[in-house]
């Protein structure tokens, strides 16, 4: 990162004091990919995860949708954070969200028109979605805006990966494909092998994040709640 | 015995502390209980005294599945000779059908056994506990609710697929939500519909096999899906090779002794009534469900005959009982004491919802001709609904009582 745009964030952050890569704010950026990972141990946006994780590239636009979503989001309510009546703060929380999703609706649509057909309605219901409302209400709020962005990065990557792992694991197995590129080779059905139907099927990407979850708790047993 | 006794004895130094092979103790284990009644016994906890223990009980339940296995061997070598139009005779060729059944029933049984018992020893030994022994009846359950032409490989994911996802994520035997074999055949089902549903799964084909006219593969359910409105469905079922059977004295005839097209296990209403008799006989399945599992196919069986809407809704009641997986999902699904409801009352419950909703959803979905296994997996999900309010209604009713007196 150059110097000039290391001076204008600081200008912005007013903490010259903390580097721009502390420790603290890189934290933001890995703990979201594991520890406090968006669907895997918040259990949040599941119902996206959920439904267009049929094809690896629904779930890469999805991913990028979310993210600029996130970043304008957080961005823009850790701006005005201390302008905003606490009363009101969840229609203005939500008013920044849908306008920033009827943009990324409007660029999907005219960029990737087949993937936005795809995607359907849940663009739309990105401004439900509970880790953009959660990350708005919990961290924006009350932080600067460099450390929103920086956590609007990482929640959205936390999201993302998920995503993709659960796409590549269903598209792989459900239709013998990766990005639409034919990956299972025509002399292996011969032998007699099948798509895997249920894949497509919304529960077996319940029982995929269920496995994802399960994997990542014998890796990380911090996770385990005391029982 | 005293010659397996000793082997096993040799062997022991090996697994014990100390010993070589001492992580495969639990794999030992198992292998030296399935032949020998363990001569350790328990210490904590409250005990009920009784002769057999869980692997004898899970024996007893293979041995009354054994009648079912038996004659889908032969069946499915009968509908096979049916289909080419030789040896169509019921008792011409007993052993060649027998054999041939055999040859195409016996691999899905190894393999079922190999990729369920593997999984679980595999587990036993790494998170070092003895291992369960629920797979022995899960494993002869996969087989027999499965079409005979089913891919070995397909039957090896659906094993690991139920252990894995079905039981052991909730902790093994005893635990599990759903009944583990149900669970395999509609994670196929679901999978892969066209190697599962529709007519060319039922009948073993010889590649090339052109069958003899009016060969047929369709089984009664979808025959009477398939019926005109007004037909009576006695009267327009037929058989493998296309041979109308007449009458529905004749149909019920067909599908109570099960030469009928089906699952390897669920044809025969007469092999699957000896299994429950030795089921209920020795007390381990519970009749309270078969019974009320029954009443609820009839009863709603009945309600469709009075709405008669289409051929299917008009179909006799007690041949709807007999098509398809009703009897075999009855002895043998519903009875499952680990994930049926385990109340008395909410078993009279827990098998009337299973029975009724069965039927419905066979005669309502054409999609679904196999009810019968939603019905029951839906009601293993409910269950521990069922015994909540069971539970809770008892100590209102004695809570009250409580009161009275004071």
């Amino acid at each position: 990162m150059s110097t000039e745009v290391k001076e204008a964030a600081a200008a912005v952050v007013k903490e010259p004091s903390e580097p721009l890569f502390s420790k603290r704010n890189k934290s933001l950026l890995t703990d979201p990919l594991n520890d406090s990972n968006p669907i895997t141990v918040q259990v949040l946006g599941i119902c996206s995860a959920l439904a267009i994780t049929v094809q690896v590239k629904q779930a890469i636009v999805m991913s990028l949708s979310v993210l600029a979503v996130m970043i304008g989001g957080n961005l823009i309510i850790s701006l005005i954070r201390n302008v905003i009546p606490s009363r009101i703060r969840i229609i203005v929380q939500l008013v920044v969200v849908a306008s920033l999703v009827i943009l990324v609706d409007q660029v999907l649509k005219a960029y990737v028109y087949d993937v936005s057909k795809a995607l359907s309605v849940f663009v739309g219901l990105i401004i439900t979605n509970c880790i953009i409302m959660g990350r708005l209400e919990a961290f924006a709020l009350a932080n600067k805006p460099w450390r929103s962005i920086l956590d609007a990065i990482g929640n959205a990557a936390g999201y993302a990966w998920i995503l993709i792992a659960v796409a590549v694991v269903r598209e792989l197995f459900g239709s013998g494909t990766l990005m639409g590129y034919k990956l299972v080779p025509d002399a292996v059905f011969e032998m007699g092998y099948m798509n895997n139907n249920m894949m497509i099927l919304p529960p077996m990407a319940l029982i995929t994040v269920g496995i994802i979850i399960w994997i990542q708790r014998s890796k990380n047993t911090a996770l385990i709640e005391e029982n | 015995m005293q010659f397996l006794k000793n082997i096993l004895d040799n062997l022991r130094p090996n697994f014990e502390e100390g010993g070589k092979l001492e992580k495969y103790y639990k794999g030992f284990e198992a292998l030296e209980t399935f032949a020998f009644t363990p001569g350790h016994t328990s210490h904590k906890g409250a005990h009920i005294r009784d002769a057999i223990d869980l692997k004898r009980t899970m024996f007893l339940v293979v041995i009354a599945m054994v009648p079912a296995l038996l004659f889908g061997m032969w069946n499915t070598g009968h509908q096979y000779y049916l289909s080419i139009g030789e040896l169509t005779g019921l008792g011409e060729g007993l052993m060649e059908k027998f054999i041939f059944g055999a040859i195409r029933v016996l691999p899905i049984v190894v393999v079922s056994y190999a990729v369920g018992l593997g999984i679980e020893f595999a587990i036993a030994i790494k998170n070092n506990h003895s291992v369960n022994e629920g797979y022995l009846v899960s494993g002869m359950l996969i087989p027999l609710v499965l079409p005979s032409e089913i891919p070995l490989w397909m039957v090896a994911v659906a094993t690991a697929f139920a252990v894995i996802i079905g039981k052991e994520v909730f902790g093994g035997t005893g635990m599990n939500i759903l009944n583990p074999a149900l669970t395999a055949r509609a994670f196929l089902f679901f999978a892969y519909p066209t190697k599962m549903s529709g007519n060319a799964v039922w009948i073993p084909q010889e590649s090339g096999m052109a069958g003899v006219d009016g060969y047929t593969g369709e089984t009664l359910l979808s025959q009477a899906y398939n019926a005109p409105v007004g037909a009576e469905f006695g009267g327009v079922a037929y058989d493998a090779a296309g041979q109308q059977y007449g009458s529905l004295a004749d149909t019920m005839w067909a599908s109570f002794w099960g030469w009928i097209p089906g699952s390897i296990g669920e044809t025969s209403v007469f092999a699957i009534l000896i299994g429950a008799a030795i089921l209920i006989f020795t007390g381990i399945g519970s009749w309270r469900i078969m019974l009320s599992f029954l009443v609820g196919g009839l009863t709603m069986s009945m309600i469709f005959n009075a709405w008669g809407a289409n051929a299917f809704m008009s179909v006799h009641p007690l041949q709807q009982l007999m098509m398809g997986s009703f009897m075999f999902g009855m002895v043998f699904m519903a009875t499952d004491p680990v994930s049926a409801a385990q109340t008395t009352t909410g078993k009279w419950i827990y098998g009337f919802l299973a029975g009724f909703l069965g039927i419905m959803i066979r005669v309502f979905n054409p999609a679904y001709p196999e009810g019968i296994m939603m019905a029951i997996l839906f009601m293993n999900v409910m269950a521990p609904l069922i015994d909540h309010y069971v539970v809770e209604a008892n100590i209102n009713r004695r809570l009250k009582r409580v009161k009275v007196a004071a």
